[in-house]
């Protein structure tokens, strides 16, 4: 009858049973399935190949890569500066924090300080494009469950801020707004008016979120119990971000290397029990809050002063000045030809994305252009422990599963 | 030296090569054949503690007699202490040991580290290319040697002195 290999196995005849020998034997045989690279719900272009049994998952195997542009190999060639607006194309949807993160490590390797205002700055940008990331994941996430209602709440709310973005730096996604030294322009009050009406009108949108999913027993029963990942797992896998946090470790690197206006604000980190699906979409939820939180507070307490860090050999001077004085058009050209000479070193340094902790590593001989850069992207690592994650929930999960770790493949492939 | 460098002098120490401080960040050079054995002090040692692995790298450094410099990371989440761990390999033998073992993580940047600089790691479980495609045979990109815009069929692209009319 059937043929034995060693994918095949063969259901034996219960020996209680007799009769059941007239039935013919069963014969199963694990199944290979390509989920992507083009399918909605692979947030890019993923590609992960499941070895099923029947609808669960035995084994998944990601392929990755088909969003790969070489940014590392490209970050060799250019200037610092000249790297900041590839840093918007890693995670297309939170291209701040990207720009926030590859400053920072830059700034460390020149060991420069940010000025008061410039700093307060970047925490309330950087809060608001947490907002944007975790609105624009719960909308993601819950129209891949199959809850669709949720989406256009979501992006309703991330319209406003998006439209703030183009006012404050002309563009939408791209931004590129941070520069090595500080921010490229200071808010105007129009725009801290509406920063203020948008931290009094939103939340209430996050419960009118929480009302939609919380009581919605589809929405519980996907989230519930899948994906569970233990938390000592989270840790040896290199986790990071809301997902390293639902399992119940407290590693946050706003609060374990305070870092910008952070350490002046007070919020807290909320951190789950479960490590299932649910209890990182719930982190995200009431980080939103937190969000809200952080830039009132650094709106109250901001102070009029520079933006930019004022060393001439490394931050670009003002345009007034460009325009009327000479040694300043020098200084800028000589910046854009030639780039600042950063002394020869390396450093690692880590930021706190919203999807988990977004690190630069830069290598400098000395010199106008990094040695080596290697981006350390969250979705990447994440995406390292899928296999493990998945294993044994159903085809239907899968997505879920990848959709918790808030992947983008263009961080993940870079 | 930092108190994290002194102590793995002090348990290693024919594998010990070097010890950096540089703007907070500590990183330590061992030799080769005593790499597993360090990242198992530093895994498991009470004191130590990493438990948390942040990235793995490479640096090539063509003039150089050993050519390539591998780089992890290690973060204790316990300790809230960071520290840089390196080795250098040679072109002719471009093999490391694997550190899946110790932190399931080092799977996925192990892969790529092999993919883009192609240092070989001993005993990985699945050492395949990860970002560029199974049959890319045009070498590891990220090389110093290999050029900015590509290998291979782009190559052969003619250039056009003008625009044809």
């Amino acid at each position: 009858m059937a043929f034995e290999d060693q994918r095949t196995t063969i259901y034996k005849v219960n020996p209680e049973h007799p009769e059941s020998e007239t039935l013919p034997t069963l014969r199963t045989e694990e199944l290979l399935l390509n989920l992507g690279p083009q399918h909605p719900s692979t947030h890019g272009v993923l590609k992960v190949i499941l070895e099923l049994e029947g609808e669960r998952l035995v084994k998944s195997t990601p392929v990755m890569g088909y969003l790969h542009r070489g940014v590392e190999k490209l970050a060799e060639d250019g200037t610092y500066h000249q790297f900041i607006p590839h840093t918007d194309r890693l995670d297309y949807v939170c291209a701040m924090y990207n720009n926030f993160a590859y400053c920072r490590a830059v700034e460390k390797l020149l060991d420069l300080k940010v000025p008061e205002r410039g700093e307060y700055l970047r925490t309330i940008v950087a809060e608001v494009q947490r907002i944007i990331g975790h609105q624009f994941w719960l909308g993601a996430q819950a129209l891949d469950i199959g809850a669709m209602t949720v989406f256009f709440y979501c992006f309703r709310d991330r319209e406003i801020l998006l439209d703030w973005f183009d006012e404050l730096c002309g563009a939408r996604l791209t931004t590129s707004w941070y520069r090595i030294g500080g921010v490229e322009r200071d808010l105007t009050p129009g725009l801290i008016d509406k920063l203020k009406q948008f931290i009094d009108y939103f939340p209430p949108k996050i419960l009118e979120y929480q009302v939609f999913l919380e009581k919605n027993r589809i929405w519980l029963g996907r989230t519930k119990g899948v994906a569970v990942i233990s938390a000592e797992d989270a840790v040896n896998f290199g986790l990071s971000g809301p997902t390293l946090r639902g399992s119940g470790v407290d590693y946050d690197l706003r609060k374990y290397e305070p870092y910008s206006a952070y350490p002046k604000c007070e919020f807290s980190v909320p951190v789950g029990k479960n490590g299932d699906t649910y209890d990182r979409y719930w982190i995200r939820v009431m980080e939103l809050y937190e969000s809200v939180k952080i830039i009132r507070q650094c709106l109250e307490q901001m102070q009029d002063g520079p933006v930019m860090a004022d060393v001439p050999s490394v931050t670009l001077p003002p345009k007034e000045r460009v325009f009327t004085n000479l040694e300043s058009m020098i200084q800028q050209f000589k910046l854009f030809s030639q780039g600042f000479q950063a002394p020869p070193g390396e450093i690692y340094c880590g930021t706190e994305a919203h999807k988990g902790e977004l690190g630069f590593y830069i290598v400098s001989t000395g010199g106008g252009k990094p040695y080596r850069l290697k981006i350390r992207a969250p979705s990447f690592i994440h995406m390292g422990a899928f296999d493990h994650m998945s294993r044994g929930y159903m085809i239907s999960d899968a997505c879920t599963i990848f959709g918790s770790y808030d992947i983008v493949m263009g961080e993940c492939d870079r | 030296m930092h108190q994290l460098a002194t102590r793995i002098q002090e348990s290693f120490s024919d594998g010990f090569v070097g010890a950096t401080e540089w703007r907070g960040d500590v990183a330590v050079t061992v030799t080769r054949d005593k790499l597993h054995d360090v990242a198992k002090f530093l895994r498991h040692e009470p004191g130590m503690d990493f438990d948390y692995i942040v990235h793995v790298s490479s640096v090539d450094w063509p003039d150089d007699e050993e050519r390539f410099e591998v780089v992890w990371e290690f973060y204790s989440i316990r300790k809230r202490h960071r520290i840089r761990l390196k080795t250098r390999v040679p072109e002719s033998d471009c093999v490391v040991d694997s550190l899946t073992d110790l932190w399931k993580g080092a799977d996925f940047m192990e892969r790529e580290v092999y993919d883009m600089m192609g240092i070989r790691f001993r005993n990985h479980p699945d050492l395949r290319r990860i970002l560029m495609p199974d049959d890319f045979t045009e070498g590891y990109p990220l090389r110093k040697d290999f050029p900015l815009r590509g290998k291979g069929w782009r190559d052969t692209f003619e250039f056009l002195d003008e625009i044809p009319r």
